[in-house]
């Protein structure tokens, strides 16, 4: 121990804290077990390849297209949960109104319903014939069977994501900094967008990610609505599971990785600007 | 700029917080409210800022009439007790926030904002902090960018709800000395509110004391301390004794003997008698005099304070003498007798007490409006 304690850099601090080690051994233990072990097995898997057949496998045009449709439909519908699921969270957290309570409950059945079950109950309303598709039909949109199907089911799936996150935090918002801002002189809008809003960004962007994590990965809900043409709708989980049925497990490998290096890339970048916003105002150190 | 209140009347909910309050407040002067939890400080204080409105009443700045102005146009500095800084912003950014919000048409240049705001830190003595975030400075500080953001908009009037309530003793004292000296140097019509009559009486020109939503009195440090109008006043303000007394033929009589004390012109009947421990005289030989046994002598700081039973119906009193004088009453009887003390008659209402006072400023008994 006194030779541990004499070098200057030390793995763990002292602390009042007590069960570092213990919080720790669990964590390691459990992230390998339910994790780290599947994710290593895919990695092997796709490194058995070699790297110009594992190249070619992702260049290959169906899979560039449906893992463009995958990342991009999410990040469009991640980002219009953003701006609603705030605008929700505010509705929520701010007003009085009769049904609020129910409207509460109601953020989170996306998380609990199947999700065949809200995919089919959306192709439902957004097929041509259906309430809301049969509205836009005449107006030469079509929903159903496009991406744009796909964004709308998880726009469905993410939605909580985002109002979860954000909903405690700005319940903590204090109301004299609001009326701070006015004595100062700064209107409405003003207040809302420099005061507020950045206040509100590590919460957010935490949503936003999960939102979009969530919708990389969705299967069930979009394989209803999506219509599932080659190179238009079709996402990249679908792709993995049509290679597997083929019994073509390289291609399908290959898939999941690119898509496991980008979702991790994604969500480290998004963490560490968390991670930055946050320690600039010192809510966590 | 002067600040006149006119009858301001402010209810929530059906609760009446403010009842009829009128306050004229004259230019460059620093004013204090000072009143128990609850009695309507902070409100009076919104109402003046447009954070609130009022039920009924007018609020003039100056000549022009504010009640219907909005917060963003009354042109205040508002300083809250918790100081809702922006906290993902820095000092600098805090404190120029209300330059930057300006329509472009009044508002300065970047260069000359910046250069303000960095002028005001150096005034709260912040200088070197300006690139810190909220979260990394210490209440005092914090407190310090709170008044140096308010000050930034160059406001007609500067309100501070409970400035120092946060703080420690230490530090609240410190910051106390500081605010005065800024006021004089900045002289902003300053309204500042607080429930510590130390830090009121210390740093005010005029001090309001409220109770349950009404004025009691307004009025220097000096006669606030030296002429409560009202019995809530006088128990609220300093340390004072009241006892049941009667008055009879002009003589005050305290159980069943004069006690030594005239007040003529009064009508015979209950009243009472309030005075302040160091308001009294001892006396040999209780010809008409105060007398009872002491249970407890405390020694604080450089006078020694000595508790005495009077009977048992009465609240025991509490008189303050130099040490060497109380070491010469050592005995158990103390006879003694106020110097400086006033009459409220109970069957009158609340503000329309009649009161007299013995003391060599006699003339100033009916001063306190
Ligand atoms: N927004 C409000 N809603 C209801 N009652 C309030 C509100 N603000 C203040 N009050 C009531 O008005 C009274 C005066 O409050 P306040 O002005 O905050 O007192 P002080 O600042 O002197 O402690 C209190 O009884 C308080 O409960
Ligand atoms: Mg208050």
């Amino acid at each position: 121990m006194a030779s541990r304690s004499s070098t200057r850099w030390r793995f763990r601090q002292p602390s009042v804290i007590p069960g570092f080690g213990l919080a720790l051994g669990v964590t390691l233990a459990w992230l390998t077990l339910i994790v780290l072990i599947p994710i290593s097995g895919l990695i092997w898997r796709s490194s058995g390849l070699g790297w110009s057949k594992f190249i070619e496998l992702t260049l290959d045009p169906r899979t560039v297209n449906a893992l463009t449709i995958s990342f991009g439909t999410a990040f469009i519908a991640a980002v219009v949960n953003l701006f609603f699921g705030v605008i929700l969270a505010w509705a929520l957290v701010r007003y009085r109104f009769p049904g609020k309570r129910v409207i509460d409950a109601m953020v989170d059945l996306p998380f609990a319903l199947p999700t065949a079950v809200a995919g089919i109950a959306l192709t439902a309303l957004y097929a041509p014939n259906g309430w809301i598709g049969s509205l836009l039909e005449p107006l030469g949109i079509k929903i159903a069977f496009t991406p744009a199907g796909i964004v709308v089911a998880l726009i469905f799936v993410g939605l909580p994501f985002v109002v979860r996150t954000v909903q405690p935090i700005m319940e903590e918002i204090d109301k004299e900094v609001e009326e701070a801002a006015a004595t100062l002189g700064a209107n409405r809008f003003q207040t809302i967008s420099r005061v507020l809003l950045p206040g509100l960004l590590p919460a957010g962007l935490t949503g936003f990610a999960l939102a979009f994590a969530r919708g990389v990965g969705e299967y069930g809900s979009v394989i209803f609505i999506a219509g599932n043409l080659p190179y238009v709708s079709e996402i990249a989980p679908l792709l993995i599971i049509i290679r597997l049925e083929e019994f073509n497990y390289a291609a399908a490998t290959a898939i999941a990785s690119v898509m496991l290096l980008l979702s991790f890339f994604m969500l480290l970048v998004i963490n560490m600007i968390q991670a930055w916003s946050r320690g600039r105002y010192g809510y966590g150190s | 700029m002067e600040v006149r209140v006119q009858n301001i009347r402010k209810e929530f909910g059906r609760f009446p917080a403010l009842e009829d309050v009128s306050l004229d407040i004259r230019s460059g002067e620093l004013i204090a409210l000072l009143g128990p939890s609850g009695s309507g400080k902070t409100t009076l204080l919104r109402l003046v800022a447009g954070l609130e409105s009022p039920t009924e009443g007018m609020i003039f700045f100056g000549e022009q009439d504010a009640s219907r102005k909005s917060v963003q146009e009354r042109n205040i500095g508002f300083v809250f007790q918790h100081y809702a800084l922006f906290r993902h912003m820095t000092v600098l950014d805090n404190v120029s926030f209300g330059l930057k919000v300006r329509p472009s048409n009044r508002r300065p240049p970047a260069a000359e904002i910046r250069r303000r705001a960095l002028d005001l830190i150096d005034l709260v003595q912040l200088s070197g902090l300006e690139k810190r975030y909220p979260g990394q400075l210490s209440g005092g500080q914090r407190q310090r960018v709170a008044l140096a953001r308010a000050m930034a908009v160059e406001p007609n009037v500067l309100l501070l709800d409970e400035p120092f309530g946060a703080l420690d003793a230490q530090v609240r004292k410190e910051l106390r000395k500081w605010l005065r000296e800024i006021h004089d140097r900045t002289g902003h019509t300053t309204i500042f509110v607080t429930h510590d009559q130390e830090e009121a009486l210390e740093l005010a020109d005029r001090v309001v004391v409220m109770s349950k939503g009404a004025i009691e009195q307004v009025g220097t440090p000096d006669e606030i301390y030296d002429h409560p109008v009202s019995p809530f006043v006088y128990g609220f303000i300093g340390q004072s004794n009241c006892l049941n007394v009667t008055l009879a033929n002009g003589e005050i009589w305290f159980e069943d003997r004069p006690i030594g004390l005239r007040a003529a012109n009064e009508p015979d009947g209950t009243a009472t008698l309030y005075f302040r421990p160091h308001d009294i005289e001892l006396i040999d030989g209780c010809g008409g005099c105060l007398a009872g046994l002491v249970t407890a002598s405390r020694r604080v700081a450089g006078t020694r304070h000595l508790e005495l039973d009077l009977g048992r119906a009465h609240p025991s009193v509490e008189i303050e003498l130099p040490p060497e004088r109380a070491t010469s009453t050592d005995h158990t009887r103390v006879a003694f007798r106020p110097t400086k003390w006033k009459l409220f008659r109970k069957e009158e209402k609340r503000g329309a007490a009649q009161q007299r006072v013995e003391t060599p400023a006699a003339e100033l008994a009916r001063t306190g409006t």
